[in-house]
């Protein structure tokens, strides 16, 4: 029984050895294996998925049966483009997205410049664990607190009616004001980075110099800082276009382009992949000018 | 960068400002998980702990407490070895396309997760026949969670010189022995932190979940999105979501440890954090 296993260990170890023999000196080889893996998972799965959903969006649904028809057609980007509802549903998710966007940058900047060129060392740090604790987790959590904060007796109104005002309730303001709040990290700790990049010493010409803080930032803090607020940016605006959950929670009334995909899936998956080819377009101009203010070197 | 007291305050207040914003959303959630009340009114109007018995007793929530860990766990798996031997790939070797990788693993997390979600699901049902299930949310999670375990990887590769894989080649060692002894003694935290946050990516993920997962299984997330819509779930939910945000947030914290200390202290540290943070 041993001798079995260890002979069957020896068995094991040869062909071990003989594979370190085959790679050795043999670096294609090498590539080759270390490659095939996540190369044959993400370009055949993932982009193979992504051709599929694109050669989908121009099936069609059988209006009888409510089968998939696998026919060529246009019919589902003429639907999108001409009826009224879905041009105004990409309007809205785009104008969302490019406000939420516009908030985060706002917010993020004053505490990205505090914690890169003011907080002392320990500071950051724990400012910088701060930021990145809710970055990726619970999300639904984070939508769904949203949800009780703005309910009728939620602490938003309980907060506001002393004052004698009212919280803005469920709706397109709520999905604003929760896709900035969702997506804020991820706006905050490219900018950090970006202001890190920029050497003390170049502020200090500009004081020197004779311009004060205000002037110095304007006219050397922003224009540096600019590329990664822009990096930033991509993560706000492409999270918020794909969001469907933010929507059906605080704004239950209107529709978004994350919602038209999902109500479609069922019934009208081609149309779904029709639809969900306009977040495709909307990020790819988005990246493309994103990459002419140099946002890449920032990501 | 010498500035007023005034600016300085200013700062400082915009500082907690934002940190408020942050934050006093989930302390309320944590609030609301002791509430004695049935509905979402403010303030509570008394407090209890009676509801984390029932959200541990509940059994829908323990089948996608349950459903979420193995999807995570598997998820893990797939992700660490393939974001490894991609991160391994890019560091170690030259080849046509090499830049591409990087933009390649970052893709299915670019892009919107209704975009991802229908593409694999179009897939799925369409193209191979296959009927959504578990299986199908782990190859889904597992595609965006390559990223993060290649960042981790591919970030301290960068670092650990390869001349010591050299050196070890030279003195006689086999491909495997080199790896086994200098290559991943070198990478593991960096692996561990890799697994963690893809863990945590996963646990919560909803929205690729939704496209990919069968009518009859349940992530928490799920069971937590159509549960939040029945007012006698409520208070169940409210628990379960300070469940998930402890779950989540303690992988995230460890990995974040576990990175810190490369690298000169002081600057190594956000650039490291920011490595991981984002892909």
């Amino acid at each position: 029984m041993e001798a079995a296993g260890v002979a069957a260990e020896a068995q094991r170890r040869s062909v071990g050895r003989r594979l370190a023999d085959l790679f050795h000196g043999r670096p294609w080889l090498q590539r080759g294996s270390l490659l095939a893996g996540p190369i044959g998972w993400l370009v055949i799965g993932y982009i193979g998925s992504l051709v599929v959903m694109l050669i989908a969006a121009f099936w069609g649904v059988n209006a009888l049966s409510g089968e998939v028809s696998r026919t060529f057609s246009l019919d589902n980007f003429k639907e999108i483009v001409e009826t009224p509802v879905y041009r105004s549903v990409t309007g809205r998710t785009v104008g969302i997205a490019a406000a939420a966007t516009l908030t985060d940058a706002l917010l993020a900047f004053p505490i990205a410049f505090y914690m890169a060129k003011v907080a002392s060392p320990r500071m950051k740090g724990v400012l910088v664990v701060a930021i990145l604790m809710p970055l990726w987790s619970f999300y639904l959590v984070k939508v769904y607190a949203w949800r009780t904060m703005l309910s009728e007796g939620g602490i938003i109104n309980w907060a506001l009616d002393p004052i004698g005002l009212s919280g803005p309730g469920f709706g397109t303001a709520a999905v604003w004001l929760v896709e900035s709040y969702l997506w804020l990290p991820f706006m905050i700790l490219p900018i950090y980075a970006g202001l890190e990049r920029i050497p003390n010493s170049l502020l200090s010409a500009s004081e020197d110099l004779g311009a004060g803080p205000g002037r110095t930032f304007r006219r050397v803090v922003l224009p540096l800082a600019f590329p990664a607020v822009v990096a930033g940016s991509i993560f706000t605006f492409s999270l918020t276009l794909g969001d469907f959950i933010t929507p059906s929670l605080v704004s239950p009334e209107t529709q978004f382009i994350g919602n038209v995909v999902k109500a479609n899936i069922t019934n009208n998956l081609p149309l779904a992949s029709a639809f969900a080819v306009v977040p495709i377009v909307v990020m790819t101009i988005y990246l493309l000018i994103a990459r002419r203010l140099g946002a890449f070197e920032h990501l | 960068m010498r500035l007023s007291h005034r600016t300085r305050n200013l700062l400082r207040a915009g500082v907690a400002v934002t940190l408020a914003f942050i934050y006093v959303p989930l302390i309320v959630i944590g609030i609301y998980a002791f509430n004695g009340g049935l509905t979402l009114e403010w303030p509570p109007p008394s407090l209890t702990t009676k509801w984390f018995g029932e959200a541990i007793d509940n059994q829908g929530a323990r089948d996608a407490f349950v459903t979420s860990i193995e999807v995570g766990l598997a998820a893990t798996a797939v992700a660490l070895l393939l974001g490894t031997l991609a991160a391994l790939a890019v560091s170690r070797h030259r080849f046509f396309g090499r830049e591409t990788i990087s933009f390649l693993v970052v893709l299915p997390i670019a892009l919107p997760g209704i975009v991802t979600g229908i593409a694999l699901s179009d897939t799925f049902t369409q193209v191979l026949g296959i009927s959504l299930g578990l299986f199908t949310v782990v190859v889904a999670h597992a595609t965006f969670c390559i990223v993060i375990v290649y960042n981790n990887v591919a970030a301290r590769l960068r670092r650990v010189s390869g001349s010591f894989e050299e050196a070890s080649a030279d003195l006689g060692a086999h491909t495997w022995q080199t790896f086994r002894y200098v290559t991943l003694p070198s990478m593991s935290t960096a692996l561990v932190a890799g697994g963690l946050l893809a863990f945590a990516l996963s646990f919560d993920e909803i929205i690729v979940t939704t496209f990919t997962l069968g009518a009859g299984d349940q992530t928490l997330p799920i069971w937590i999105f159509t549960n939040l819509f029945r007012p006698n779930e409520l208070p169940i939910v409210n628990v379960v979501a300070v469940l998930v945000v402890l779950i989540s947030i303690i992988p995230v914290y460890l990995a974040h440890r576990l990175t810190r200390e490369e690298g000169p202290s002081a600057r190594g540290a956000p650039v490291e954090a920011e490595a991981t943070a984002i892909p």
